[in-house]
C-alpha cells in the first residue's frame, strides 16, 4: 500500500490498519447496541413521561433530568468502576454499551414525548369515539404517526451516540478514537491519526443518516406536509 | 311515540382555569404603567366576581384569595331524544352546544348530572364525587373519596361494573367539525380499524363493510386514498362512512360542515340528509340554518348553558317564543 497521500505520511495507517478493522466492528457494536438500548427504553420512558398519571410521570421525568443533567463520561466511570466497588465486576465493553445506551433513552424519551404530544387532540377523540380504548388508540393511531414523525431527530439521536462512543476510550475500550490516540503516541503524527478516526466517524455517520433517510421517505405519510 | 334513546339529566359541565398573576416589572412610561395596571385590577375584580359566584354555589373554599376562576359551560341541560329523530342543535358560539355534544359520548366528562342511553347510565355516578373535590382544591378528598354502592366502598365506574364506555362509544357514531380521520391509514382502513380491533371483525369481513360504507357516501374510488390526499368534503365524507360502518344506533355530528368551503359544503349535507331519510337517529350541531329547517324534527336552541328554546323547526324559526333565540335569529338574517 502507499505510504504518501497528498504528500503526507500515512504509514502509521496503512502499517497498522489491522488494528482498525477490530476498532471499527467495536465503535459499530457500541453504537448499534446502544441505540437499540436507548430507544427500547426511550421508548418506555418517553411513553411514561406522556401518561396522565403522575405516579408514572413522575419518575420517567425525574431519570430523565437526572441522566441529562449529569456527564456522559462521569456516567461511564460510574458504570465500570463504580459498579466493580459494589461486587460486580463488568468488562469495558458491556459497560460502555450500558453508558451510552442509557444516556441515549433519556433524550429519545424527550423525542418520543415530543412526537407524542404533537399529534393533534383530534386523533385520540377520533379514536376513542369509536370505541377504541386508550390503549388501542396509543397503539393503532397514535404511536405509528408520532414514529414517523419523530424519525428526523431520532437520526440526529444516533449519529450522536456513534460519536459519543468514542468516550468508552476512558475505560480502555479499542475502538476507533483508542487505537487513533495509541497510534498517536507511537509516532506522533496526530493530523495523520486523527484525520483517519475522524473520516471513519463520518463514514458510520453518514451511512445510519442516509439509511435513516431512506427509512423516512419510505414510510411517509403520502400528503403530508404537501399542503401550504 | 318511539322508545327513548338518549337521555339527559340535569346536566353540568363547569370549567376551571387559573387566574394568571399580573407582570411584575414594567419598562414603558409613567402614563401606560398606570392604565396597565388600572385594566389589570379590573381584571382581576372581574375574575374574582366570578369566584364569589362559583363560592356561592358552594364551588370554591375561599374567596380572599381566588386562585381559579370558574366557567360554567352547562348549566343543567334535560333532554330526551327518541328513536329515529332527526334533532339540530343551533345557537351562538361559545354557548354550549359542542360541549353539551361531546357530554353525550363521554369525550367530555360532564361535572354533573346524568345521560342515559337506552336506559342505561353511562355517566360515572362515582366521577362526580371526584369532581366535586377537584373544583374545591381539595387534592386529599379527591384521592381518598369513594362513594357508598351497595355497600360497598366504590372508587371508579368499572367497580359498579355497570357500563365498558368504549362498547357504548361504539354504538354511537361521531363526527367532527375537523374531520379527525387518522392520516397515516387510507380511507378504506380508517374504515376498517375499528371494525377489526373494536367489533372483532376479520379481514375480509370489514373491507367488505368499509366498501359498504364508501359506496353510501359515494366515495367508492377513493377507498385506497389518504386523507391528505382528499378535499375536506371528501374526507368529512369518510369520516361519516367511519361512524356508519359500525352500525351506530345514534349519530353525532359536532359542527360538521363549518371547516369546509362554501361550494364543498352541499356534497356533505347531502349525505347527512340521505342518513336522516333512512331512518337514523341524528343529534347535529350546525350553523346551516336552512339545513336544519329542512332536516330537523325538531331543533334545541342551546345559549348560556341551557336550553333556551326546544320545537319543531316551523315553530323555532317562525315563531320564536324565547327573546334570546328572537334576537340570534334577527342577527343571522340581518347578514
Amino acid at each position: 500500500m502507499a505510504d504518501y497521500l497528498f504528500g503526507m505520511d500515512i504509514s502509521p495507517i496503512t502499517q497498522n490498519i489491522h488494528l482498525f478493522y477490530s476498532a471499527i466492528l467495536l465503535t459499530v457494536l457500541i453504537s448499534l447496541v446502544a441505540i437499540v438500548l436507548g430507544f427500547a427504553l426511550g421508548m418506555l420512558v418517553g411513553l411514561a413521561r406522556s401518561s396522565r398519571s403522575r405516579l408514572i410521570r413522575y419518575p420517567a421525568t425525574a431519570y430523565v433530568d437526572v441522566i441529562r443533567g449529569t456527564p456522559l463520561l462521569v456516567q461511564l466511570f460510574l458504570w465500570y468502576f463504580g459498579l466493580s466497588v459494589i461486587g460486580i465486576n463488568i468488562d469495558p465493553l458491556p459497560a460502555a454499551m450500558l453508558a451510552v445506551g442509557f444516556h441515549s433513552s433519556a433524550y429519545q424519551a424527550e423525542i418520543v414525548r415530543g412526537g407524542i404530544q404533537s399529534i393533534p387532540k383530534g386523533q385520540t377523540e377520533a379514536a376513542r369515539a369509536v370505541g377504541m380504548t386508550h390503549l388501542q388508540s396509543m397503539r393503532f393511531v397514535i404511536l405509528p404517526q408520532a414514529l414517523r414523525l419523530i424519525l428526523p431527530p431520532l437520526s440526529n439521536e444516533f449519529v450522536i451516540v456513534i460519536k459519543d462512543s468514542s468516550l468508552a476510550y476512558a475505560i480502555s475500550v479499542a475502538e476507533i478514537t483508542l487505537v487513533s490516540y495509541q497510534l498517536n503516541a507511537r509516532y506522533y503524527e496526530p493530523f495523520t491519526v486523527f484525520l483517519f478516526a475522524a473520516l471513519l466517524y463520518l463514514i458510520l455517520t453518514y451511512v445510519t443518516s442516509t439509511l435513516m433517510r431512506t427509512l423516512e421517505r419510505r414510510v411517509r405519510i403520502p400528503g403530508y406536509g404537501e399542503q401550504e | 311515540m318511539s322508545e327513548i334513546l338518549i337521555e339527559t339529566r340535569d346536566l353540568r359541565k363547569t370549567y376551571k382555569t387559573k387566574i394568571k398573576k399580573p407582570r411584575r416589572k414594567w419598562r414603558g412610561t409613567q402614563a401606560e404603567k398606570q392604565a396597565y395596571h388600572q385594566a389589570v385590577a379590573a381584571k382581576m375584580q372581574k375574575e374574582r366576581a366570578s369566584a364569589e359566584v362559583a363560592a356561592a354555589a358552594g364551588k370554591a373554599k375561599s374567596i380572599r384569595k381566588p386562585k381559579y376562576t370558574y366557567i360554567e359551560v352547562l348549566k343543567g341541560i334535560s333532554v330526551q331524544i327518541r328513536k329515529g329523530e332527526v334533532v339540530c342543535i343551533i345557537g351562538p358560539s361559545g354557548g354550549g352546544k359542542s360541549t353539551f355534544l361531546r357530554c353525550l359520548n363521554q369525550l367530555t366528562e360532564p361535572t354533573s348530572g346524568e345521560v342515559y342511553f337506552e336506559g342505561r347510565l353511562i355517566t360515572d355516578p362515582f366521577k362526580e364525587v371526584m369532581e366535586k373535590a377537584r373544583l374545591e382544591n381539595n387534592p386529599f378528598k379527591a384521592f381518598f373519596a369513594t362513594q357508598k354502592v351497595k355497600g360497598r366502598n366504590m372508587r371508579t365506574r368499572r367497580d359498579h361494573g355497570s357500563v365498558d364506555i368504549n362498547q357504548v362509544r361504539s354504538q354511537m357514531g361521531m363526527v367532527f367539525q375537523s374531520f379527525n380521520l387518522f392520516i397515516h391509514l387510507p380511507a378504506k382502513r380508517n374504515i376498517m380499524l375499528a371494525l377489526k380491533e373494536v367489533k372483532g371483525m376479520s379481514e375480509p369481513e370489514a373491507e367488505k363493510r368499509a366498501t359498504e360504507a364508501l359506496k353510501q357516501v359515494g366515495l367508492s374510488d377513493k377507498a385506497d386514498a389518504y386523507p391528505l390526499e382528499l378535499s375536506g368534503g371528501q374526507q368529512q365524507r369518510v369520516a361519516i362512512a367511519r361512524a356508519l360502518a359500525m352500525e351506530p344506533k345514534l349519530m353525532l355530528f359536532d359542527e360538521p360542515t363549518s371547516a369546509l368551503d362554501p361550494e364543498l359544503i352541499g356534497e356533505v349535507l347531502n349525505v347527512i340528509k340521505l342518513l336522516a331519510d333512512s331512518g337514523m337517529t341524528m343529534i347535529i350541531v350546525t350553523h346551516e340554518m336552512n339545513f336544519a329547517k329542512g332536516v330537523a324534527d325538531r331543533i334545541l336552541f342551546i345559549d348560556q348553558g341551557v336550553v333556551a328554546e326546544d320545537g319543531p323547526p316551523d315553530q323555532l324559526f317562525n315563531n320564536p317564543k324565547n327573546e334570546r333565540t328572537r334576537q340570534f335569529l334577527r342577527r343571522l338574517s340581518a347578514d
